[in-house]
Parts: structure tokens; sequence; C-alpha cells
């Protein structure tokens, strides 16, 4: 699997599902539709500021809340490459696995990593690396199903490929 | 070493002898659940899918709940994909407006969650079942896509935290505030990933609408499910609800828990949430020592509030009161047949004397998709599950959680108020 390479947007603790794509946007399924209004509640500049590639890194428990699988479709139509946090709640993780976001748990990482920075992910060892700051952390690396996962964009597609 | 309830529900389900926490398993299921905001995702994903269609017609509830009766034109279209897959793959339960009710109020009163059942839903607050002794837990659109084709699911076997309920619960205390002390208490990550148990004498005390109302909100600690032991008051409610056949399952003597909390219910005073975190809890003790907190809407429903208990405690405040001048009380019963039951019994009315107004089943305002949306600066009180930022409405909105009684009495007083000062 390709590394996520990026300019980070951080966030503090739970991020809930609500503020990554409200409610009122819910009448629409459409990811690009969808990534229009990503983070809109907490941070109005995201969508205007956010690059292909681009990394969130969050604190405790992100993506709290609704099963709204709309939360991660919308990031991932952000044109973001990966979410760091501390910690994930638990219909969120798996969300962005089945649809092909990768996201890793790494406290230290989180700490250890500002707005604006620019941050690499290699995913077959789980290495986190400041570019920035020239420090790297651990998080744990992808299993190969789940980069299977995520390379086919989704569960669905990876079932269907006779995995 | 012993399993905890759950982790007997899912070994069975999984056709096992034991299970344990972190185990990965693929479990049978009993029930998947879809609304109108998570089904079309699951029907585009099934779409994609090489299937024939469902892995079995009477196992899939779809319940177009959220944006209905239809809010705008997008909405209705979700609607429409949700029924025309419903008719094209046969679904038996299935429920167009006139039938529908908030999904979680709904499907146990028709029946169809049972103790003993692994049911998914993609809905967050799926874990309501465990109150009648299922498994049941929230998941998103491919989880249910995956369900609906297959009828399996895999899971990572919880761990649980478990809770002893002593004691009997005051007047004006009920499940809701329960289960925002224990929110209050360990956070809106304090179970997450694990199951929350809960045992104990206090229980015979709780009606089966707390227990639902407790388990709805396991969520709001990051809890994968919620689940009470089944007594005679749940297997009544199963009998009086239900043709399904129903397993008991109970927790070995010798499991073990990441930890144990005992909560005296009688102790426990009417709590609210204030913004923006279900755990920022205050008693109304507290709340008496603080400035008056002025608030424009009240909003009684929800899946976590909107059952018959609850409506008749808010007509128990309401009867003979007025709201305060400039207030929107919004009522909102849960499901038709609790709405027909509320006016039977005069609550409907007492509710529209009180210059409240009663409003046919829906999500609506709980999510801020409509029938009560708050502009800039104003405050609920809310019996819903979440008061994030921008949830029932502009992003400098406020909503206060808390139950039937105290959102009636705070209708009444214009501020955040428990029953016992009107």
């Amino acid at each position: 699997m390709k590394n996520a390479k990026g300019t980070v947007f951080k966030y503090g603790d739970n991020v809930d599902t609500d503020v990554i794509i409200p409610a009122r946007y819910l009448n629409s399924s459409d990811p690009e539709e969808l990534a229009t209004h990503c983070m809109e509640d907490i941070d109005k500049e995201f969508i205007h500021k956010v690059k292909a590639g681009d990394i969130i890194v969050a604190e405790k428990n992100f993506g709290c809340g609704s099963s709204r699988e709309h939360a991660p479709i919308a990031i991932k139509a952000a044109g973001v490459s990966c979410v760091i946090a501390e910690t994930f709640a638990r219909i969120f993780y798996r969300n962005a696995i089945n649809i092909g976001l990768p996201i890793i748990e790494c406290p230290e990482a989180s700490k250890g990593i500002a707005a604006g920075d620019e941050v690499e992910v290699d995913f077959d060892s789980g290495i986190i690396t400041n570019l920035t700051r020239g420090t790297t952390f651990k998080g744990q690396a992808f299993p190969e199903f789940m980069q299977k996962i995520i390379a086919a964009e989704g569960l669905i597609n990876y079932i269907n490929s006779g995995r | 070493m012993g399993m905890t309830m759950t982790q007997k529900i899912l070994a069975a389900a999984a056709g096992l002898d034991r299970v344990e926490a972190g185990q990965l398993i693929e479990a049978k299921l009993d029930l998947v659940l879809g609304n109108d905001i998570t089904s079309p995702v699951a029907i585009k994903e099934m779409d994609k899918m090489k299937v024939d269609g469902v892995f079995d017609r009477d196992k899939i509830a779809l319940v177009p709940d959220h944006f209905v009766p239809n809010k705008d034109i997008k909405s209705a279209e979700h609607c429409k994909c949700v029924r025309e897959f419903a008719k094209k793959n046969e679904i038996t339960n299935y429920f167009e407006v006139g039938e529908m009710g908030i999904e979680h109020a709904l499907l146990p009163e028709q029946g169809l969650t049972v103790a003993g059942d692994v049911i998914i839903g993609a809905d967050s607050h799926t874990c309501t079942y465990g109150a009648l002794g299922a498994f049941s837990t929230g998941v998103g659109s491919t989880d249910m896509a995956a369900g609906m084709a297959t009828g399996k699911a895999w899971f990572k076997v919880p761990s649980a935290i478990r809770f002893v309920l002593t004691g009997k619960p005051s007047k004006w205390v009920s499940g809701k505030d329960v289960i925002l002390h224990i929110i209050g208490m360990i956070g809106v990550d304090g179970a997450l990933y694990k199951s929350m148990e809960f045992v104990g004498d206090g229980i015979a005390n709780l009606s089966m609408d707390d227990r639902f109302t407790i388990a709805n909100m396991a969520i709001e600690a990051g809890g994968k499910n919620g689940i009470f032991p089944v007594d005679d008051l749940a297997a009544a409610y199963m009998k009086e609800h239900s043709q399904k056949n129903y397993t008991v399952y109970e927790a070995d003597e010798d499991a073990v828990y990441d930890a144990e909390y005992t909560i005296d219910l009688s102790k426990l005073r009417p709590t609210v949430a204030f913004p923006h975190l279900p755990e920022n809890t205050h008693t109304i003790d507290e709340i008496h020592e603080m400035e008056d907190i002025p608030i424009d809407q009240v909003v009684i429903g929800s899946c976590t509030n909107g059952r018959l208990d609850d409506l008749r405690v808010a007509a128990e405040v309401l009867k003979g009161r007025h709201v305060a001048k400039g207030m929107r009380c919004i009522v909102i019963p849960a499901t038709q047949k609790i709405y027909l039951q509320a006016m039977e019994e005069g609550l409907l009315k007492t509710f529209l004397e009180a210059g409240a107004i009663v409003s046919t089943p829906t999500c609506g305002p709980c999510l801020g998709g409509y029938m009560g949306i708050l502009a800039e600066g104003e405050r609920c009180v809310s019996t819903t599950n979440r008061n994030f930022v921008g949830r029932m409405g502009h992003v400098d909105s406020e909503i206060y959680l808390a139950s039937p009684a105290v959102a009636a009495a705070s209708a009444v007083t214009g501020r955040i108020s428990c029953p016992c000062e009107l």
C-alpha cells in the first residue's frame, strides 16, 4: 500500500460525526456533495484548504456518535489520505475500514504532531514520520487483509474480488 | 474463566462453546436493521455485490423514520429507494408512514427483538434492544449491506464493564437520569469497544421503558452494547409483544469484568447533560445553585424517550399547567401505537391544552433534520440523546439533555427546572 503524505489538520477530543458531516446534509449520499460540507461545524476553513493527500490528526474518541457511514465517506472524498487519532469510536473505526479510509491509532503521534506539520505514514510498518519536526512514531501496522480492503476501495469490492 | 452475558450470546451465534475478549468471530444474525438515511447507502453497496437478494426476507427491518414524513425532495428520493428495495426483495418488515415509528421503539413493540438475538442495525442506537437481553449493536451501511446479503457479521468479542444497580429511584428520577449519571461518571468514551452489563436488585424497580432508555444510550459512553438480564418483567413484555422464541443467557458467576460500579438508584437526582457532550452532567441541585438558564424550546420524544411512560410523566407535569410564554414545546410519540394509546389516555389533550404541539412519529429534531431546528443562540431542553455542537440546528445553539419530567417542567418555567419546583 502506498504511503500517505500530506499536511496535517489537527483536532481535539471527541470529534463527533455530527461535526464531521452535519445531519442537515444527510439527504444526500453522494460522496462529492458530502465532501463539500466535511468538518463544516468544527472548522469552516477545512474544505477550502484541504488538498489531496492531507492528513487529519485528532485526540481521543474520533468519530463518536452516529453510525453514519457518510462521515468517513465525506473525509475520504475530501481527499484525506489518513486519519490518525489517540482512539477512535468503534462504529467509525469499522466504517472507515469498510469504505477504504486508512486510519491509525497512535497516542504518541497524536501528541507529537501539530496543525500544519508535514507527515508521512507507512502502512506496512505503521511508522508515522513528522517530516516538519524530524520525529517518528510507531502506530499499529495494517494487517494484510485490511490493506487489501483499502486497496480495493472498500469491503464490498474486496469481497467481490474473491479476496 | 467464565463468560459475560454478551460473550455467551456471541459464542452461541458463532457456534462456539466459548469465546474470550478480543477474539474475532463470525456470528449468525437474527435481524438486520436500516433507516432512510443509512439504507440507501447500504442498498447501493449491496447492488455491487454478486448476490441474488437478501439472506432472509423475514430477518431484515427497514424503517424510514429520520426524515419521514419526507422533509424534502432528496429525502423523498431516499425513502423511495428504500421502499422499492423492500418491494423488490419482498421484505416482510418494511414500515411505511402510517405504520412506522422511531425504529428503536418500534421493533421491540412489533416483537422483532427478543432475548438471545444477535442484531445489527445501521443506526448507532441499535444497542437499545439489550433491554430485552439481546446482543444488539450499531454498524455502518457497508456492514448492513453485507449482513443483508449473507446473514452474518464479524465481531471482535468485547470485554465488559459491570454496573450493579441497587435501590429504588425516587419520584422524578427515571432511566434517563440513571444513564446520564453513568455517562457523567465514566465519560463519553468510558466504555469504548466494551459491553455495559447491568445487574442488581435495583433493576426490578426500573420499568421496561426505563431499561430501553438506559440501553439506548450505551453508545453515548462509547459502548458496543448495553444489556440487561431477562427477568419476569422482560419476559412478560416479550410474551405480550412477540411470537418469536427466545433464549435467556446469563453471565457466568466467574465472568471477568474490566471494571465494576455500584449505583444506588435511591441516591440519584434528576440529571441534565450540558452542551456539548453527554458527559457534562449536573444534578438538578447543582443547577439550582447556578444562575437561571433560560430556554427557547423543549423536545419530548426520540428513540431515547418517546415511549408511553415518558409521555405519561410529561403529561403528569403539564396537566393543568401551561408552557411559558414564548416557549415552543414539541412532543413526539415514538410510534403509532404509542400515539394512539396516548390519545386514549387523554395525554394528547393535556399536551395541547398546555400549549405544546404533538407531532407524528419522526426522529426529526433530534439530529437537526426538521420539526424543531434551533436558530443561532437558542437553547433547547431535550429528552434526546446527543448534545453535540450543531446537532439540532445552528452551530451556535445549545442542547441540554434531560428526562421527560425535567423537560416538561422546564417548558412550564422557561428555564431548566425540576417538577418539584412547580
